[in-house]
């Protein structure tokens, strides 16, 4: 008996042998109301994964916002992820900082522990190696702030969970390319 | 110059600034001070329909017959969401409108009143761009840039959502003059050296193609003879999509028909076959590319294309332009004769060799009756005997449109109005409706379906008001022809609510609606019937009876290549004819 042969889908973009790859978008935008939602529907329209996504105003005079998006997908998608932005109207520019030789990534994240005794001195002393700052403490509890790539921010938290994490709240990826240009 | 006026007063203005003569819309409480605005003045004619989807697609109509920008007025709510059809359908289609929506007055904006709706936030995803306008001081500014968004790059919808409040405001108004975007400024022109090299592709091909569609047209008319010129100059054969027909003369020999799904076999067979495939103004939609995977296996792919986005989006091309078709090929042309370029005519003629075995195999032929009027020869009997007069069709979606499209032929552009993209039904006669205020001279005929045409009918009475004297060609086979198709294709013949039960006696229905009703199923007197729609003066809705069994043929079944076609000549089973794999895709 032959095998039923797997159904070949003439609507998909990307051969399924295409790997997936992350990339870190930089979006420049008007700051006008709804140019968010433009940005973000697009990408649940057609179906394309956002994994972290940042936005604030640059630019105050040119009314310039700047959102920086993290997004995963086949190089063919990026690419098209990166054309169908630069078809929104309000956007001034996109660029790919990934092909651009990749770039400089922060984020910002609060943590809070709560714990007593020998908990509350491992805790302390984690952030200090982490270089965590107290941004509020209690009897019982810290709440820490901490700076870095998304990578370090894991693995504080992961460090913080068995001796008493509480929550978490972060920022998302800001990021820029290396170097003297402006993108 | 500027002056002081409401913002009503502004929107009037700005029509008028922007050339606009015809608008079409359906008023509403939140949309009065510019219908009141609209009262005062004669250069703005508006066309009331009776529904806010038939405003939308007259006004695509109307564009896509006359090449110039639709604008669409309708109220906030349920007017707006009613437009929503047809902004998408001019989206897919790329189809330049303009749409004014009214909104509630802005200090009860989000707090669920009265024919409330988040308009922006319903059409951002069916328009090329929309605006809320919220203080008067932008309104003029937003009307300009909404029109040369609208006509400019990869045309498209654009939404203006106006509350009542800024309409009654009092600003200054300014005109359209040096109005451009501050940041959409869209390629015009292609890149000179990607162009050289693409011509020398093309003066080395074996087997080369022109791929077609629906941008040729949309760029204009020019776009259209620089097609006709390269074709010539090159002595390559032509298929297009079906929003492309026209831009190539259908009658010259070169043409080989409408490719895709319904295409030729001359058309399919040539496009897998090639060597080198010339895409121009096309966007490889899946109703043309069939199976991706087996999608031209052997030839390399030039795309040109004014929306950076449709390169690559589906197929892989080894060379993209961006840039818009007139201005591409004008320069492709240009550079041909400069470089003296030529395809070498014995290697050409081999490849014409191939293609004529494959057009003797006459896949449009069909079994002729004397009894039954064949859908097929119905198209061909409208297409003879409209020859010669200055004639526009448009479709509504279905069986019928298939048959028009290999059916009726077209050696003009903008003359074809379907709705390729989104497949609206309900299109046809509101279309039908622009094309006829754009032309009032000419005979404008929507050949239709009987289930499509009770999608939009209650037009008619637009049609009778404003004495537009539209024919509306029902092709009657009692059934959603394409559904019942499909169901024999795919779903072993088990017709689901395919088959109309209380179809409406169409004669007597364009009677009550003031129009002339004509009923024919005799093939023996068609000629006779189809002459007397021609020469009414008035709308007319001829129900032609065909064979109610009959297949649009041929067809690439899905999950096929495009060397895998139905022909009508093959004793397939239809109900065989898809595999499990290729059922999945419909």
């Amino acid at each position: 008996m032959n095998a039923p042969a797997a159904p070949l889908s003439p609507y998909s973009s990307a051969p399924a042998a295409s790997k997936i790859e992350v990339h870190t978008l930089s979006v420049l935008v008007d700051n006008e109301p709804g140019v968010l939602a433009r940005v973000v529907g697009l990408f649940s329209g057609r179906g394309y994964n956002i994994e972290s996504l940042t936005v604030a105003e640059v630019a105050h005079a040119e009314h310039l916002s700047r959102i920086t998006i993290v997004t995963s997908g086949t190089p063919e998608m990026i690419e098209q992820i990166v054309h169908q932005l630069e078809r929104l109207i309000p956007i001034h520019r996109v660029t790919d900082l990934t092909l651009r030789g990749g770039s400089i990534e922060r984020e910002l994240a609060m943590i809070k522990v709560a714990g007593r005794g020998e908990n509350r001195v491992e805790a302390m002393r984690l952030a200090d190696a982490f270089r965590a700052r107290v941004v509020d403490a209690t009897i019982d509890s810290f709440v820490f702030e901490l700076t870095g790539n998304a990578g370090k921010i894991d693995q504080f938290v992961e460090l913080m969970r068995p001796i008493g994490l509480v929550e978490v709240s972060r920022t998302g990826i800001a990021a820029m390319t290396r170097g003297p240009d402006a993108i | 110059m500027s002056e002081k006026m409401t913002g009503a007063q502004m929107v009037v203005t700005a029509l008028k600034d922007q050339g606009v003569d015809t608008i079409f819309g359906y008023p509403g409480g939140a949309v009065l001070p510019i219908y009141d605005a609209l009262f005062h003045q004669n250069s703005v004619k508006h066309v009331l329909v009776r529904h806010e989807q038939g405003a939308v697609h007259a006004a695509e109509g109307y564009a896509r017959s006359s090449g110039k920008i639709g604008v669409v007025l309708v109220t906030s709510g349920p007017g707006a969401t009613n437009a929503v059809t047809g902004l998408t359908d001019a989206l897919l289609d790329s189809i330049p409108l303009v749409c004014i929506t009214g909104q509630v007055p802005t200090h009860l904006i989000g707090s669920d009143a009265f024919q409330e709706c988040d308009t922006v936030g319903i059409t951002r995803h069916c328009t090329k761009h929309n605006y809320l306008v919220r203080q008067v001081e932008d309104l003029p500014r937003i009307l300009h840039e909404a029109f040369y968004v609208a006509q400019h790059g990869r045309p498209g919808p654009v939404v203006i959502d106006i509350p009542k409040d800024v309409q009654f405001a009092l600003g200054l108004y300014a005109g359209p003059e040096n109005i451009e975007h501050k940041t959409y400024k869209p390629a015009f022109k292609g890149d000179l050296g990607r162009i050289d090299e693409a011509l020398s592709w093309i003066a080395a091909a074996k087997r080369p193609i022109f791929y077609t569609g629906g941008g040729i047209i949309n760029s204009g008319p020019e776009a259209s003879a620089l097609l006709r010129e390269l074709v010539d100059l090159t002595g390559a054969p032509i298929t297009s999509t079906l929003m492309g027909l026209g831009a190539y003369p259908a009658s010259s020999p070169r043409w080989l028909g409408m490719l895709g799904m319904h295409g030729t076999y001359e058309a399919n067979n040539a496009m897998h076959d090639c060597d080198l495939m010339i895409a121009i103004g096309a966007r490889f939609d899946d109703r043309i590319t069939g199976r991706i995977d087996a999608f031209s296996p052997g030839s390399r792919k030039i795309h040109i294309d004014i929306d950076p986005s449709s390169i690559n989006k589906t197929v892989k091309v080894d060379l993209g332009i961006v840039g818009d078709c007139t201005a591409v090929l004008r320069d492709m042309v240009a550079r041909w004769k400069e470089r003296h370029l030529a395809c070498d005519a014995a290697v050409l003629q081999k490849w014409w060799q191939e293609i004529d075995h494959w057009r003797a195999r006459k896949s449009l032929a069909y079994r002729a009756s004397n009894k039954v009027i064949k859908p097929q020869y119905a198209i061909q009997r409208l297409f003879e005997l409209t020859r010669g007069r200055d004639t526009y069709i448009s479709t509504e979606v279905g069986q019928h449109q298939m048959w028009a499209a290999q059916h009726y032929h077209f050696d003009e552009p903008n003359r074809w109005m379907t709705s390729g993209g989104l497949g609206t039904m309900g299109y046809g006669l509101p279309a039908a409706i622009g094309a006829q205020m754009a032309h009032p001279g000419s005979l404008v005929v929507d050949i239709a379906g009987e289930a499509s045409i009770l999608m939009n009918i209650q037009e008619l009475s637009t049609a009778v008001q404003f004495r537009l004297p539209v024919k509306i060609f029902i092709l009657n086979n009692q059934y959603m022809g394409m559904v019942r198709q499909w169901q024999e294709l795919l779903h072993g013949g088990r017709y689901s609510e395919s088959y109309s039960e209380a179809l409406p006696d169409f004669v007597k229905l364009a009677e009550a609606y003031g129009c002339h009703g004509i009923r024919c199923a005799d093939p023996n007197t068609l000629d006779a019937a189809i002459l007397e729609m021609i020469e009414t003066p008035k709308p007319v809705l001829f129900d032609c009876i065909v064979d109610r069994e009959e297949n649009c043929l041929p067809m690439i079944p899905s999950g096929k290549a495009h060397n895998e076609m139905i022909l009508p000549d093959m004793e397939t089973e239809l109900g065989t004819a898809i595999d499990a794999a290729g059922k999945i895709l419909v």
